[in-house]
């Protein structure tokens, strides 16, 4: 999946370029600037593909008023430096009309202000912390953060399973595990769920044992898991093994299909919220499911399907843009028609939805989305019906 | 809970020691402290991964091409990077420097070729389910792994003690020049070693990627951590010395988890380490040599 669809698709790029530019005199430039390599790649990958396959099926349809998406994509390799230095380079060199990314709320924190200073609409599609959309009135988002995921979730495994007390664990080095669990933690103290014992684990561990015996003796309903696949999984595995039978309510790190080939059999009763699942049958997800599958040759996850909505939203808001020759009305122009947008896409009804600064007053825009609650079963998510 | 914990820590404690055995071996013998063992390691599990999935291979040839491959691997190591630096005689730290260098490229290929993602060893390799004995939960991977770093440590201390192999290795550990003079092969029990030394690594490798059952290229890395604490504790380049220090860790760690709290477990652990070391800075069993000057 990873080295050969990557040059394959470049080449496909490259020849789209050239195809392209002969057959359209005005090309819109479109900035991705996303982690293809480094420990970040994983994601960075899938949103680049979800980008890629929006684009092309937008500019197969006519492109955007008859003008073709050109998308320039640069590695930021999941470093802040890298990043600061893409959107630099994609935005006064360039001269990209917006930028969709970085992979990370880490970079995000650190090359927002720059696309914010340049008066150009930065558009992330996998940042979920705290704080990346107060940055400016330039930052757009669309994916939904886990403060407002995890309490549906928590909300949904408590009606389903009749959970009255839940254990928590969750990996206490890592930005993005420590911060779900705080949601997690807000949204168990709202919701007055009992929390039988707290333990954490760190990176790379590979034995939960004690951890887990020790949540057994505790007796709880549910296990609450904060964790990224490369621990989560084999941690729902052992707790199989040591004969703890009970659901897991996993945060975003776990909503992926990998899970059923890391954990197989022991993959039961995990449940996980999020506004996109491989399972949703509406229409407009079960053909995105299907072009990605069919071109990537691997089923997409949550990063390419809402790359894939964030890419379709942009464009949008571009048909709604009378674009001239100069460059700053062009990008204040698209700033000023994107809040409106109102799509319908793989991960659902999407809007906009303000966000404040630090001192109230209105910055960016987040995702107003619902979630969709599911839960692991034989080896398929499957969507509880509210 | 006691005695499941008990029994947790006891394998913990022998995953430890299977990837410590060949770290001390090295260390033993060539005075290296070879931090591309974590690397190593990785490779093993990658290696043994690929030979099930692509070949087809039965459990026992996959540790056993794992334990070739980096076997093969360790000696190219010892031959391109380790061996140059012998001969011009360079200190001791520039070794250890060089092997961080390997690592970074054996991480770096491997994520290259296979990808930052995870990966797993095909279901059914091994029975993931866990044998109940009188209520303790033991799965038949842990019971290898407890099993096997118990036999391995049994083989190398005979090994070294009783065998004209063994008698030469200990008088290379003491110096290799006077070894040298001696008539011994210095050169190939170097080779020899690293061999051993990398396979037992790769070995580790296939063990405790079947038990965690997560593959990835970075994996090595918290191993390698732990596995520095365990030599020291158990005094640099001793055999009984790898096994007893990483049992003392996996129990130190298990056991803070039980009574005072996960979050304090490496503070735990290697708080009572640092402790250790004060009143035996030589480790549980090392014999710190005179530096003659």
């Amino acid at each position: 999946m990873r080295q050969q669809p990557f040059s394959a698709s470049l080449l496909a790029l490259a020849l789209a370029a050239t195809f392209s530019t002969g057959a359209s005199a005005a090309d819109l430039k479109i900035g991705v600037a996303e982690a293809l390599s480094g420990g970040a790649a994983q994601y960075g990958v899938s949103i680049r593909n979800g980008f890629q396959l929006a684009a092309d099926e937008i500019n197969a349809a006519g492109g955007v008023n008859g003008d073709k998406l050109q998308l320039v994509i640069e590695d930021e390799q999941g470093k802040k430096e890298e990043a600061i230095n893409v959107f630099k380079k994609l935005i006064f060199q360039d001269k990209v009309l917006m930028v969709f990314g970085p992979t990370l709320s880490n970079s995000a924190q650190a090359a927002d202000p720059i696309a914010q200073a340049a008066k150009t609409v930065v558009f992330g599609t996998s940042n979920t912390a705290d704080g990346i959309t107060s940055i400016g009135d330039y930052v757009f988002r669309n994916s939904v953060t886990e403060a407002d995921v995890l309490p549906e979730t928590i909300k949904m495994a408590v009606k389903k399973s009749g959970i009255k007390k839940v254990a928590v664990i969750y990996g206490n080095d890592d930005v993005f595990t420590k911060s779900g669990y705080d949601n997690f933690k807000k949204a168990l103290e709202t919701l007055k769920v009992p929390v039988t014992t707290t333990e954490t684990f760190a990176k790379g561990d590979v034995d939960f044992k004690a951890q887990l015996t020790k949540i057994k003796a505790t007796n709880p309903d549910a296990i609450v898991l904060s964790a990224l696949l490369a621990e989560g999984a084999p941690l729902m595995v052992q707790a199989r093994q040591i004969g703890l039978n009970v659901p897991i309510i996993g945060g975003n790190g776990m909503n992926s299909v990998k899970v059923f080939e890391l954990a197989k059999d022991k993959s039961d009763g995990l449940y996980v919220g999020s506004p996109w699942s491989i399972e949703n049958q509406a229409e407009a997800n079960r053909k995105f499911v299907v072009a990605y599958t069919g071109r990537f040759k691997t089923a997409p996850d949550q990063f390419a399907a809402q790359a894939y909505d964030a890419m379709n939203i942009a464009s949008q808001a571009l048909r709604k843009v009378k674009l001239g020759s100069d460059l700053a009305a062009n990008r204040a122009a698209l700033r000023e028609a994107l809040p409106a947008v109102k799509y319908t896409g793989a991960t659902g009804a999407f809007q906009f939805r303000r966000a404040s600064d630090k001192s109230g007053k209105p910055a960016g825009y987040d995702a107003q989305q619902t979630a969709i609650i599911s839960v692991t079963k034989g080896g398929k998510f499957s969507i509880i019906e509210k | 809970m006691l005695e499941q914990q008990l029994v947790n820590a006891l394998s913990l404690g022998c995953v430890y020691a299977l990837f410590a055995l060949g770290f001390t071996l090295i260390f033993g013998v060539l005075g290296v402290i070879n931090l591309s063992h974590g690397a190593v390691f990785m490779v093993g599990a990658y290696a043994a991964e690929q030979a099930v999935t692509r070949l087809g291979f039965p459990l026992w040839g996959a540790l056993l091409s794992a334990f070739l491959f980096c076997g093969t691997l360790g000696l190219l190591i010892d031959f391109l990077v380790l061996r140059p630096l012998r001969a011009r005689n360079a200190p001791h730290l520039i070794p250890m420097i060089a092997t961080i260098g390997v690592a970074i490229i054996l991480n770096n290929g491997v994520q290259g070729i296979f990808g930052a993602e995870n990966l797993r060893f095909a279901p059914g390799l091994v029975s993931d389910e866990s044998l109940s004995l009188g209520g303790l939960h033991l799965t038949a991977i842990e019971l290898g792994i407890i099993l096997l770093s118990f036999a391995l440590m049994a083989v190398l201390l005979l090994a070294l003690k009783k065998t004209q192999l063994g008698r030469a290795l200990r008088a290379i550990a003491e110096s290799p020049k006077a070894a040298y003079l001696l008539g011994i092969n210095v050169e190939g029990l170097f080779y020899l070693t690293s061999f051993a030394a990398a396979g037992l690594g790769g070995l580790a490798g296939v063990l405790i990627g079947l038990y965690s059952n997560a593959l990835f290229p970075l994996m090595g890395q918290p191993m390698l951590h732990k596995g520095i604490a365990v030599i020291i504790l158990g005094g640099m380049g001793d055999i009984r010395g790898a096994l007893l220090g990483a049992l003392f860790l996996g129990f130190a760690e298990v056991l803070s988890v039980a009574y005072i709290g996960s979050s304090m477990r490496d503070a735990v652990a290697f708080g009572l380490l640092f402790l250790i070391l004060l009143v035996r800075p030589k480790g549980l069993f090392g014999t710190l040599q005179e530096r003659k000057v």
